[in-house]
């Protein structure tokens, strides 16, 4: 009744039309509140009603919702806007080819050596077949390949390849196969250790400048981060404690969980080997600190200066650290020139990293037959021998006449020891000394000189002006012509 | 859960030497489930393997699926082509150039050639296979892995109908932290899926707040041993298009149907399919180790209607490549269509005589079995014989059946089967003779059993 009065006072005028109006309001409200609480839950806003008709809904093409991938998947399929990748792209269009494309571009920003295929080819060539067929009495039986094996690797290549490790760092050291995973390439092997060391949003250190793959291999899928400690070239670019401490004690600041160091020795991109001393210190900062030390030491076996390589199996196992924290990675992509096999090594002297990371192997395991090949080369003493004198023999000629070119027109490099590739101090070219004047070059040296080199940025360097230069997929008649080359385009940038 | 090795770390770090470094929660989980029945077979097996001269009274391995039924006709093949054809490729020795430093992820065209050309055979030609839509992996462990990766974020779930594959648990959850929502069927309609079990699963992870990326089958089951009927898949993929989510179908199984005319790919749903929002939230996992008898050889692939999945999926296979030698060994085989239209018809025919074996002889024993037409094991009752109708129950059979009757046989439990007494009995990782024996083991029990 008295809902009556102030709509009657609506329809005869008096000030009653407000009230009046906001009743109805008031009641179209609590009405719609009712009736939502009595209405089923909302479902997914994208769903569409169940129809009961059997000629499904997706061969009606009604129009839904485009169904979407992981958050984490989004980054993944992005073109990447780094120049090592971007370089790497620019190169397959137009790849440099001594005879039949002398205007193409010149790839040195792909770390590979082809100097001993002619030794490895020979090798394969009268030992593939056998290594891969046969069996114990000398027939061919396919279930030795055929069948599930153990996925962390057989044992006989986990005993070949400690014998190849040692072997190849210098014999100062032994690795137990119990202690060793092997996996399909580098890249599973670091993203496993990841995986096992850190948690998602733990970070680990990283001396820069660092190989720009790393941020893939490990930030991809295990959401562990990489936090550069910047190095010098005043130092070489060699890692020192007191950098690692600043970079450790930032990182708690900012409320990081720092969980390991990451390093490569021999560096990549520098290229310099790391003393004795260097790898006690770090080995001890990680001790102090209570984190774990990652070595990845790829390019062990391509060493061609003085300094001696030192593993950091070889400090781990003096007796002096506990070594439970250190974790290395290997492979035969560079040291073999075989990255298309696909081997890579964990070596852990923590048993439960070497147990989860023989679990994991599930995911990225080495293929039988393939198993074997290795076995066969790896205990192939005698051709081993031959294959790493000649292998670091070549890429040090490679390197001197490299170098001495770059010399000549007064550009210098980093002192290095070992690697594929030559770090180099491009800065005299530079418009501006910055990383936007970086960047220019790096477009010029692709576009004009049609050279691909892997700008310092790409690999965090705090000093502009370094570029990486893989020099150990060239001819010697290769070389002059990048000279020539690049002294062209600073002749055209001084002009 | 998982081993209390870790202590808490210290900030202030004096104490050097006490010191235990930390590892991560997925290298500390037990999600790998290596801790399960599952797998305390195969250590049970290890430890005392049956052989038929040396050891003919050890533990019959019945838990592996694994292929072995066809592997002379791999042999003869291998053996008679030119090794150097079939291994480098056509371009003989100069091709291991290639071969050594081809690290693509986009993987060899030749190969993915092949292994369109393979997929479409086992499935009669009724579904065309892009070879660009092929992205490959290290078997299709890795495949599943990666697709859990790319579809779905951690604390969201996958359904997954049950029973399934017990590997699952890992592949799909481990290091992914995805979840697994089970859709629970029964023997009532011999495990088909069901539009209710469907609305239930999705209801469940509703309720406890987990987002539902999508549905992952196995096509035909494991550890059914059984297609998924056409039907069936038609109202998975309306389902999926409802709830606007991915329908993933592991068809690593297809070429071991027994009966080729009897097993529907999601494939050909979509092949009558235009709608682009309806194809892209299709993917399908096969992989060689099955099929063809390879699992040490680590090939698997990701087929996807998606652009966006096969372009991450590929940089994502990274962490997974094939080799290139295998995928040179194995791409002149697959494209040699007058040997693999041999194989698959002969495999299938093997397969289907092994089924009939030991169907056969389980029911001269009283025992059941779930009417199979494919895979490489078969799906028995043994509900009858439990003294107790739990899992406990099960798990003790299971026990006695290890060790008096020395057979590993996977119990349904471990795959998660929401009806006691179920097992999977793998029948073709050995020789007919070995198999006849497992029978005669199982008659002598059961005989034994009716005495008391």
């Amino acid at each position: 009744m008295r809902l009556i009065v102030p709509l009657r006072g609506v329809i005869q005028g008096r000030g009653g039309l407000f009230v009046g109006s906001l009743i109805p309001c008031c009641l179209f409200y609590f009405l719609q509140l009712y009736l939502k609480r009595r209405r089923p839950p909302p479902t997914d806003p994208t769903e569409l009603p169940r129809t009961s008709s059997r000629t499904n809904l997706f061969s009606r093409g009604n129009s839904i919702g485009r169904v979407r991938v992981s958050s984490r998947a989004v980054p993944v399929a992005k073109p990447s806007d780094s120049p090592y990748y971007i370089g790497l792209e620019r190169v397959k269009t137009d790849p440099y080819d001594r005879i039949k494309n002398t205007d193409g571009i010149i790839q040195l920003g792909l770390a590979e050596s082809t100097l001993c295929f002619d030794l490895l080819q020979r090798w394969m060539s009268e030992n593939l077949m056998e290594s891969m067929m046969q069996s114990d009495d000398g027939e061919f039986d396919i279930s030795s390949i055929a069948m599930y094996k153990p996925f962390e690797g057989l044992l006989e290549l986990r005993v070949a390849f400690a014998d190849f490790m040692s072997r190849i760092m210098g014999g100062n050291v032994s690795f137990d196969p119990s202690n060793m995973v092997i996996t399909a390439g580098g890249t599973p092997a670091i993203e496993v250790l990841a995986f096992c060391l850190a948690d998602h949003g733990n970070a680990f250190l990283i001396p820069t400048p660092y190989y720009p793959g790393f941020d893939r291999d490990i930030k991809f899928r295990t959401g562990v981060e990489l936090i550069p400690v910047h190095c010098r070239s005043s130092d070489n670019f060699t890692v020192t404690v007191s950098a690692l401490e600043q970079a450790l004690n930032q990182a708690r600041k900012r409320g990081s969980k720092v969980s390991g160091i990451l390093f490569s020795n021999p560096s990549n991109p520098v290229g310099n080997i790391l003393s004795r001393e260097t790898l006690q210190d770090i080995l001890r900062f990680a001790q102090e600190k209570n984190i774990h030390v990652i070595s990845d030491e790829i390019f062990a076996g391509s060493v061609y200066g003085d300094k001696e390589f030192v593993s950091m199996a070889e400090i781990a196992g003096s007796g002096e650290f506990d070594k439970s924290r250190v974790h290395i990675i290997y492979g035969l992509s560079k040291d073999l020139s075989i990255p298309g096999f696909r081997a890579g090594v964990i070596y852990s002297f923590h048993e439960d990293v070497v147990n989860a990371a023989k679990k994991l192997m599930r995911f990225s395991s080495v293929p039988v037959p393939v198993q074997r090949i290795l076995i066969s080369l790896l205990s192939d003493v005698r051709f081993i021998e031959e294959y790493m004198t000649a292998h670091r023999q070549r890429i040090r000629d490679k390197h001197i006449r490299f170098v001495e070119g770059l010399k000549q027109l007064g550009i210098p490099c980093a002192e290095s020891g070992g690697g594929l590739y030559c770090w180099v101090d491009m800065s005299s070219l530079l418009t501006s000394y910055s990383e936007k004047g970086e960047l220019e070059l790096f477009e010029k040296l692709l576009t004009v000189a049609k050279i691909n080199a892997t700008p310092g940025t790409a690999c965090y360097c705090i000093e502009p002006g370094w570029f990486r230069c893989c020099f150990t997929a060239l001819a010697d008649e290769d070389i002059p012509v990048i000279m020539e080359r690049i002294r062209q385009l600073r002749e055209s940038s001084r002009s | 859960m998982g081993l209390p090795l870790m202590m808490e770390r210290s900030s202030n770090n004096n104490n050097n030497n006490n010191n235990v470094v930390e590892l991560s929660r997925v290298a500390v989980s037990d999600t790998h489930g290596e801790d399960s029945p599952y797998f305390a077979g195969w250590k049970a097996y290890d430890e005392n393997p049956y052989d038929e001269s040396h050891n003919p009274s050890g533990v019959i391995q019945m838990g592996l699926a694994e292929n072995q039924v066809s592997f002379d006709l791999l042999e003869t093949y291998l053996e008679k082509k030119n090794p150097e054809g079939s291994m480098w490729g056509s371009k003989g020795a100069p091709g291991f150039r290639e071969n050594a430093l081809f690290q693509d992820y986009h993987g060899l065209k030749t190969f993915r050639q092949a292994m369109a050309s393979f997929m479409e055979q086992i499935r009669g030609g009724k579904a065309r296979f892009d070879p660009d839509r092929i992205v490959l992996t290290a078997g299709a462990t890795a495949a599943n892995e990666l697709l859990t990766f790319i579809l779905a974020d951690p604390n969201d779930a996958l359904l997954v109908p049950t029973p399934y594959y017990p590997g699952f648990d890992r592949d799909l959850r481990w290091r992914t932290g995805v979840k697994i929502v089970p859709i629970h069927c029964d023997s009532s309609n011999h495990f088909q899926i069901t539009p209710e079990a469907l609305e239930s699963a999705y209801q469940t992870a509703r309720d406890a707040n987990i987002r539902v990326r999508g549905v992952l089958i196995t096509n035909p089951s494991n550890p059914l041993g059984a297609t998924v009927q056409k039907k069936v898949l038609e109202d998975l993929l309306d389902f999926c298009v409802r709830k606007n989510i991915h329908l993933v179908s592991d068809e690593i199984y297809s070429g071991s149907v027994f009966h080729a005319s009897e097993f529907t790919s999601v494939a050909e749903i979509v092949e009558s399919i235009d709608d682009v929002s309806v194809k892209e939230r299709v993917h399908i996992v096969y992989s060689l180790s099955k099929d063809l008898g390879l699992p040490g050889f680590r090939v698997g692939t990701i087929y996807s209607y998606n652009d966006n999945v096969v372009r991450t999926a590929r940089r994502m296979s990274s962490f997974t490549l094939v080799s290139s030698q295998t995928q040179h060994m194995l791409a002149s085989m697959l494209s040699d269509e007058e040997f693999t239209e041999k194989y698959i018809r002969i495999n299938r025919e093997r397969l289907r005589r092994r089924y009939e074996i030991i169907v056969e002889g389980l029911k001269k024993a009283g025992i059941e079995c779930l009417k199979g037409n494919a895979g490489l094991f078969c799906w028995m009752n043994l509900g009858f014989l439990l003294e107790k109708k739990t899992k406990d129950g099960e798990l003790q059979l299971w026990d006695v059946i290890l060790k008096e009757l020395k057979l590993n046989i996977s119990p349904g439990s471990s795959c998660h089967c929401s009806e006691v007494g179920w097992f999977r009995v793998c029948f073709a990782n050995m020789s007919e003779n070995t198999l006849e024996i497992a029978l005669k083991r199982i008659h002598k029990f059961m005989d034994r059993r009716r005495r008391f």
